[in-house]
């Protein structure tokens, strides 16, 4: 188990206040003004030190992230934007941050906007999490009191204004692009890339987007050192992350462990162990809906990071356990995390439009055993004909939790589905309709 | 994609009074001169929260010319986005989330409690205007499961039991404390910690 001096979020319980003055205890604010004075290259190699990968589900190296921001400021301005719009299922992680945390946020968001230059940043939070919202905007309105942010931020000589912009409800302006649009004042439909965010991005202007929680350690790794971040874990996966264990456990919780961890660690010890015990144990979502399912077998062994999820076929996204036990029906869970993601699509891809409708009601059928002979095989083309045919990842996204679904459990869809070769009864089973027509809420 | 329909009986006219008028211009400084149009969801939201939580299409048109950009930019945004509702809802709207995490640690007895103290069907709301339901996606605090909305504030670790409670409360016009249920001030394992003792004993 990690040490609790290397804990990075002293106050994930909040145990000890989320003002300022007890965030200056923990050490949060203390020397900012000497680490910005090291110079942005300094930050940014310091940052390509520790081999932090970006905390928000795809895991990409912050400090070269920073490093594709213009080095010159040229007409147009360049742009901060925080990540916040966190609905990944199985994922509460960032919300902890935004009331118990606030001051590590402001501050990362301090030397990320030193790094890459810009003088404004946009903190984009979901619009569920109004009132998580309310606590990061009392939390900025103490900093620019104090000085912290505003004209010369915490005697930095760097000028920073933070705004908050609330979301609506909508899973994919967590995608950066439609985030960007969301922030423009459009419908949060992704953008083609390239061109990049971070040379075309918030009003065309060179932009940086990092998640909650990535920004929320760039301080302390900065005052420790990228050696001390990169020693957690192990090679390309370094470093601590908060895990967020939902599901049949005994203490669901949030807690924060070193990287590469064993998943079998991680329910047993921290989360009161699978709800009747481990060999009740069906399956484990590792890192929020969008990533494959893992069968038991697997679990015992399982270490959670990024390339050893990988290597399951697998993700550590987002790094929301889900953990699902034999008293559930798999099949229902995965038709509801498909009509999640039918619901959730945003319309400008065909594929994904109308595939993500399409898996969800042949899931249901599947669920109550009404599917007809060849639709396994074709809920897996399904899939196969979204993923990397859409604009954004929402495809993979949402194409992925079925596959895995085939991989592993396809021999209980298959014993619940009788397959009888002649189709007796008419089953009135539409087949390419408009889904808003199935809608229930249409 | 969700499909949203406006309501058919809409308000001749809406404008906004003067404190959402303050309200609007203040979020109009957070972005840059010119780039407005971004302010549109949060006026929507303004507009929503003046006229009894929902929008109604004279609100859309009065924040295009609010904004100067055109109506069906604005109409846009308010249909994409699930959180603006475009027909009346209960002055405690409630939302039950049912994504797996919560549905697998039993949401469908919270929809139970729902269909018994309010109404049969979701999205209806009771002849006295006070309350309406629904089942909306993931709300974000999986850790909590299972867990629902009222207005702005997240009841969480609910049963069906605890969520009669709640809706007896509403149906008497009452604000029910929010948070968890079993006594959870954070996302921390119940009687199971193991991390940060120090702290949690200082």
């Amino acid at each position: 188990m990690l040490k609790d001096q290397d804990r990075i979020f002293q106050n994930l319980y909040n145990d000890l206040g989320s003002d300022v003055i007890s965030s200056q205890k923990r050490g949060d604010w203390v020397n900012t003004k000497e680490l910005t004075n090291k110079g942005r290259d300094w930050i940014i190699n310091e940052i390509k030190d520790s081999q932090l990968r970006g905390r928000g589900g795809a895991g990409f190296p912050t400090g070269l992230k920073w490093s594709f921001a213009p080095k010159e400021v040229n007409s147009r301005p360049h742009y901060l934007v925080i990540n916040a719009d966190e609905s990944e299922p199985g994922t509460c992680k960032d919300r902890d941050i935004l009331r118990f945390e606030p001051h590590k946020l402001i501050e990362g968001c301090l030397i990320a906007s030193y790094a890459v230059q810009a003088h404004v940043c946009y903190i984009y939070i979901r619009g569920e999490y109004f009132i998580d919202g309310q606590k990061l905007q009392a939390a900025i309105d103490e900093a620019y009191e104090k000085k912290l942010i505003g004209k010369n931020a915490a005697g930095t000589g760097w000028d920073l204004d933070i705004y908050i912009h609330y979301g609506a409800g909508a899973y994919i302006c967590g995608e950066e692009t439609a985030l960007l649009e969301s922030i423009e004042g459009n419908k949060g439909q992704p953008r083609l890339k390239p061109p990049f965010p971070a040379l075309i991005g918030l009003y065309g202007c060179p932009t940086i987007i990092n998640n909650v929680e990535t920004i929320a350690v760039v301080p302390t790794i900065l005052r420790r050192g990228g050696k001390w971040f990169a020693s957690l874990g192990r090679e390309k996966n370094t470093g601590t992350k908060i895990f967020c264990i939902s599901g049949n456990v005994n203490n669901p919780c949030n807690v924060e462990e070193e990287m590469n961890i064993p998943l079998k660690e991680l329910i047993e010890v921290h989360a009161g162990g699978v709800i009747g015990g481990w060999d009740n144990l069906q399956a484990v979502i590792p890192g929020g809906s969008s990533m494959p399912l893992i069968p038991k077998e697997k679990c015992e062994t399982l270490t959670m990071d990024f390339d050893s999820l990988v290597a399951e076929k697998s993700g550590l996204g987002t790094a929301g356990v889900v953990v699902i036990n034999k008293d559930q029906d798999i099949i229902k869970c995965m038709a509801r995390i498909a009509r999640f993601y039918k619901h959730e699509s945003c319309g400008q891809c065909t594929p994904c439009r109308e595939g993500s409708g399409w898996m969800w009601r042949m899931l249901e059928r599947m669920a109550k055993g009404e599917a007809t002979k060849d639709e396994v095989d074709m809920l897996g083309d399904v899939t196969t004909q979204i993923a990397g045919h859409t604009i954004c990842a929402f495809g993979e996204g949402s194409s992925w939790p079925v596959q895995g679904l085939l991989r592993h459990f396809k021999k209980e869809i298959k014993e619940r589905n009788k397959f009888d070769p002649i189709v007796k009864e008419n089953k009135n089973i539409p087949y390419l309709v408009d889904q808003h027509l199935l809608d229930k809420n249409a | 994609m969700s499909l949203k329909r406006p309501a058919k009986d809409q308000p001749e006219n809406f404008e906004f009074n003067s404190s959402s008028v303050e309200l609007a211009n203040n979020i109009i400084t957070k972005y840059p001169k010119g780039k407005q149009q971004s302010a549109v969801m949060a006026l929507l939201y303004i507009a929503q929260k003046q006229n009894n939580n929902w929008i109604p299409l004279a609100a859309m048109k009065y924040i295009a010319k609010f904004l100067d950009m055109p109506y069906i930019k604005v109409y846009e945004v308010a249909t994409f986005y699930s959180m603006y509702n475009l027909s009346p809802v209960g002055k405690y709207f409630v939302q039950v989330c049912t994504t797996t995490p919560c549905m697998i640690r039993g949401a469908n007895k919270l929809v139970e409690a729902c269909k018994e103290k309010i109404s049969k069907n979701e999205s209806e709301l009771l002849h006295d205007k006070n309350c309406s339901w629904m089942e909306v996606e993931c709300l974000g605090a999986c850790v909590n499961a299972p867990m629902m909305q009222i207005n702005d504030e997240y009841f969480e670790d609910l049963d069906k039991e605890t969520t009669l409670r709640i809706l007896d409360k509403i149906l008497n016009d009452e604000m029910p404390k929010p948070g968890s249920y079993r006594g959870r001030t954070s996302n921390e394992p119940e009687n199971n910690r193991k991390t940060l003792m120090d702290l949690k004993n200082a």
